[in-house]
């Protein structure tokens, strides 16, 4: 039976962090590097740990899939990054991003985490600085600011459109140094299957390299998972191809709880579908809502109509109308829903309906081209080159897509799962960001995991452990573990049915999209939970995987990822099915009043963590106590 | 509005020991809003209907930020449209009966693991070699304690804005890796914090360059033309200038003090 101790220090909020890292163990310099940790994932968490644990002494091994460290999915982030350094003047302050951002997850998040997370915020600006990220400056030479979604501050640090490339750049610089220093080896193109778990801690990972094929132990004194979200559960989203949830699924299968699988962030700009080939959307940054307006038509009549040709009069500004203080910057949730219900009303453009406008007229009238293309010029052209439109002279269109999940594995204060020895950061944890994230946070916080928390957790634990006691790979464990993996591949290779990876995973997308997307209802749940095992039994008896195990096969990847989506699709729908309540991304249409979403604090003021066991999962509670911002109605109207 | 009928001329190879050739796909009734990528998913789907093995190539983001993809197509880098890589291209830039001829990146220093996916860890190495400016986590200033001029952040961050994806070796007659290599240097040798490790991090990342066998650059700048995010050829310039400085000015890290004692 699981124990859920979140490991929260005593004493008043701003000093737990302080508190909590001078009561820490520390691990003597010279005996660090006898230490050896095992990194998975090279985004901003997790290749933030492995540069910043090597700097301190320990033995590291970072693995990704991508060919490189620097492909991280952290790169695709476009807007920018949060730091409550108040260069503005503008009345921000820690206490404010941490106010801001637990009421944006409304208040399913965990306090003590989200101050520590704006506390280090600062850190995170000065540091990517000190490493050459090429922020925006202005004209006197000190850094550039501008606004996000959810706050009513300018606090989001930015490098063009590419905050994302420019941040990770700056990591995989960072861990690149350390690699040349011989103090991290690095295995690219190596993907996790399994980890390792043996006397009631976790020892390794089982991985296969992707190019020869060959399946491969790594024994360590600790894991840390930086292995991102699960977002491509649902076939489209604006992951990267490659993201997956097999590395955080394997863990919860070997015992480390899952928590909050139903929290998954619909962003509310992206260019809509286009076909039954598309492949993934293409998310248009939050950024653009600082100067874009959304409407749609007031008429239906007029939603064929060429959007130059439809008077002011005859348009619906719906977000600025019903969320007058925070109008076009309203958080992503409450953007996206109120999308889905003007087009649902049969006001949405373009093919299908399914898209409202974003329109830069006004901007460009009042601010001039020239200053909105050196705001948005790389977005712009990314948005033409897609859709063959000119935004400068038509309003894009735009639709909701997955873009986030704010679910992951469950950490206690020191980002320590309920497996010891098996850590989790970033996206793929569960801790900031309650039921909705605020733009601009997801980087804030792998860089925050990664450079400024796990460094002190984690030799805190590792001062916990003889620096003998190295897992053998040659243990039974590990045996048994390689044994499975290479069975599971076997058994993928040999089926030789019909059906592409691909069908298969669009189909389970679809019944988690209409079942399990922007609203939820008991009877959608519950129809995707009985389409789920059906559609993975068709899958285990009808998939087919060309080509060998032993050699360089993608399909065989996409294999693997998709079954285990196929078995967390079912846990995200339980999830939500038993979360009788709206809040944040989740939404249930029962649970409404007047179109928002209604929570109920009374019975689900927790975290949900899943325990995983051959009889079915588990649930269980993390009790939310809110002590420092008060439980209150989200409301940005 | 139907669609697009294409004849594809595909570089298939086993492995990177295995010999390759081209072979000759047809493709029938392509969405011209569907992207170049997604115009190939469609081929192998077809292909694992017949039960024969879909094409590898590489290719994550799809939004032409994280450089993985890298297919010579027609020729070209990238393809035939200027500033975008291979999955921002879209099919209505091609016509219907279109001849399209699909390789991998060619180049010495890029071996192919199978059809068109090829090895760029010698990029990885490059950068291991200096491409980073030493800051140790937690050991940073204020960010706004050093001022930076607009102008330098702007131009530092016209080369950060490279992807890495290989384009430049790819498209250069030599094979040759100086776009890359420079775009780095520019990004931080615009700014201030990159001067105090600027002559060792040019001498020693042009090294590593030299020996992961990329060739050398006779200034065809094939590269500036293949860039799918339009690094300018001036960045190669102030490479040749550092390295230049660096010659004489270089001292191995490994000679200097370091005042302990």
């Amino acid at each position: 039976m699981m124990t859920l101790d979140p490991r929260v220090p005593g004493g008043p909020i701003e000093q737990k962090w302080s508190k909590a890292k001078f009561e820490m163990r520390l691990v003597n310099p010279a005996n660090k590097r006898k230490y050896k940790v095992i990194v998975v994932g090279s985004g901003l968490a997790g290749g933030a740990a492995a540069a910043s644990l090597a700097e301190l002494g320990y033995d590291v091994a970072c693995f990704c899939f991508q060919d490189s460290p620097r492909r991280a999915h952290s790169i695709a982030a476009q807007g920018g990054i949060n730091a409550a350094k108040n260069y503005q003047n503008d009345g921000d302050s820690i206490h404010r991003l941490f106010y801001d951002t637990v009421k944006g997850g409304d208040f399913r998040a965990r306090e003590a985490n989200v101050h520590r997370l704006a506390e280090v915020s600062v850190d995170i600006i000065d540091q990517c600085a000190a490493m050459g990220v090429p922020f925006a400056r202005e004209y006197g030479g000190t850094l550039a600011n501008r606004s996000f979604g959810g706050a009513q501050v300018s606090r989001t640090f930015y490098a063009r459109g590419q905050t994302g490339q420019q941040l990770l750049l700056g990591v995989y610089s960072a861990l690149s140094r350390q690699i040349g220093a011989g103090k991290v080896r690095m295995f690219s193109r190596t993907e996790l299957l399994d980890i390792v778990v043996d006397n009631g801690r976790a020892q390794g990972i089982v991985v296969r390299d992707l190019v020869t094929g060959e399946i491969r132990s790594h024994g360590a004194h600790a894991v840390i998972l930086a292995t991102g979200g699960y977002g491509n559960v649902f076939y489209l989203s604006t992951n990267a191809k490659g993201c997956n949830v097999t590395a955080t699924y394997r863990a919860y299968k070997r015992g480390a709880g899952f928590a909050n699988p139903c929290f998954t962030q619909i962003h509310p700009t992206c260019i809509p579908v286009a076909g039954d080939y598309q492949s993934k959307l293409t998310l248009m940054s939050e950024s653009l809502r600082n100067d874009g307006r959304v409407w749609v038509p007031k008429s239906k009549a007029d939603v064929g109509s060429k959007p130059g040709d439809i008077a002011d009069d005859d348009r619906d500004y719906y977000l600025e109308r019903k969320y007058p203080s925070f109008g076009n910057l309203s958080p992503r949730d409450i953007a996206s829903r109120a999308a889905k219900e003007v087009c649902d009303a049969g006001h949405g453009v373009g093919p299908g309906g399914r898209g409202v406008y974003l329109d830069f007229r006004d901007a460009i009238a009042r601010d001039g081209e020239p200053i909105i293309r050196e705001r948005y010029g790389n977005l712009f052209e990314m948005y033409e080159r897609i859709t063959g439109e000119d935004p400068y002279r038509v309003p894009m269109r735009i639709y909701p897509a997955v873009h986030y999940t704010m679910g992951g594995l469950w950490v206690d204060y020191n980002l320590q799962t309920t497996i010891p020895g098996l850590f989790c950061l970033g996206e793929a944890n569960f801790s900031d960001h309650g039921a909705n994230r605020l733009g601009a946070s997801a980087l804030m916080q792998g860089l925050a995991d990664g450079y400024f928390i796990i460094p002190y957790t984690l030799g805190h634990y590792l001062a916990g452990i003889a620096a003998n006691d190295l897992p053998a790979t040659t243990s039974a464990a590990f045996r048994d573990a390689e044994a499975a993996v290479g069975a599971r591949l076997d058994k993928l290779i040999s089926i030789r049915g019909t059906r592409s990876v691909d069908a298969f995973h669009k189909e389970l997308g679809h019944i988690l999209w209409e079942g399990c997307g922007m609203a939820r209802s008991k009877e959608s749940l519950t129809e995707a939970l009985e389409k789920i095992p059906k559609l993975r039994a068709e899958f285990w008896r009808d998939v087919t995987v060309l080509g060998s195990r032993d050699s360089f096969n993608q399909e065989l990847e996409k294999a693997g990822r998709v079954a285990d989506f196929f078995e967390f699709g079912e846990l995200m729908c339980r999830d939500a099915l038993v979360r009788e309540e709206s809040c944040g991304g989740h939404f249930r249409t029962e649970h409404q009043i007047d179109g928002e979403a209604r929570r109920d604090d009374q019975k689900f003021c927790h975290a949900a963590v899943w325990e995983h066991s051959d009889q079915g999962a588990t649930r269980h509670v993390e009790q939310l106590v809110f002590e420092n911002v008060k439980l209150a109605t989200r409301s940005y109207k | 509005m139907s669609g697009l009928n294409l004849t594809l001329h595909i570089w298939r190879q086993a492995s990177a020991a295995a010999p390759g050739k081209l072979v000759t796909y047809k493709v029938a009734n392509i969405s011209t809003h569907a992207s170049f990528l997604e115009m190939l998913d469609v081929l192998n789907e077809q292909l694992i209907g017949k039960g024969e093995e879909p094409i590898a190539f590489d290719h994550d983001c799809r939004e032409g930020i994280c450089g993985s993809c890298s297919l010579m197509i027609n020729g070209a880098a990238h393809g035939p449209m200027k500033g975008t890589a291979t999955c921002q291209l879209h099919m209505r830039l091609f016509r219907n009966g279109d001849e399209i001829w699909i390789e991998p990146w060619r180049a010495a220093a890029f071996p192919v693991i199978k059809d068109p996916c090829v090895d760029r860890s010698a990029f990885d190495r490059v950068i291991a070699a200096g491409g980073f400016i030493t800051a140790n986590t937690g050991s940073a200033p204020d960010a706004n304690d050093l001022l930076i001029p607009k102008e330098s952040a702007d131009r530092s961050m016209d080369a950060a804005a490279c992807i890495g994806c290989g384009a430049c070796v790819a498209a250069c007659p030599n094979g040759s890796a100086m776009l890359f290599v420079a775009a780095k240097l520019a990004h931080l040798h615009h700014l201030p914090q990159g001067q105090p490790e600027r002559s060792h991090r040019t001498h020693a990342m042009v090294g590593a360059m030299d020996a992961a066998g990329f060739g050398n650059c006779t200034n065809h700048y094939e590269c500036e033309a293949a860039c799918p995010k339009e690094i300018a050829r001036d960045v190669m310039a102030q490479l040749n200038r550092d390295y230049a400085k660096a010659a004489f000015l270089h001292r191995d890290r490994a000679t200097k003090s370091d005042g302990s004692g």
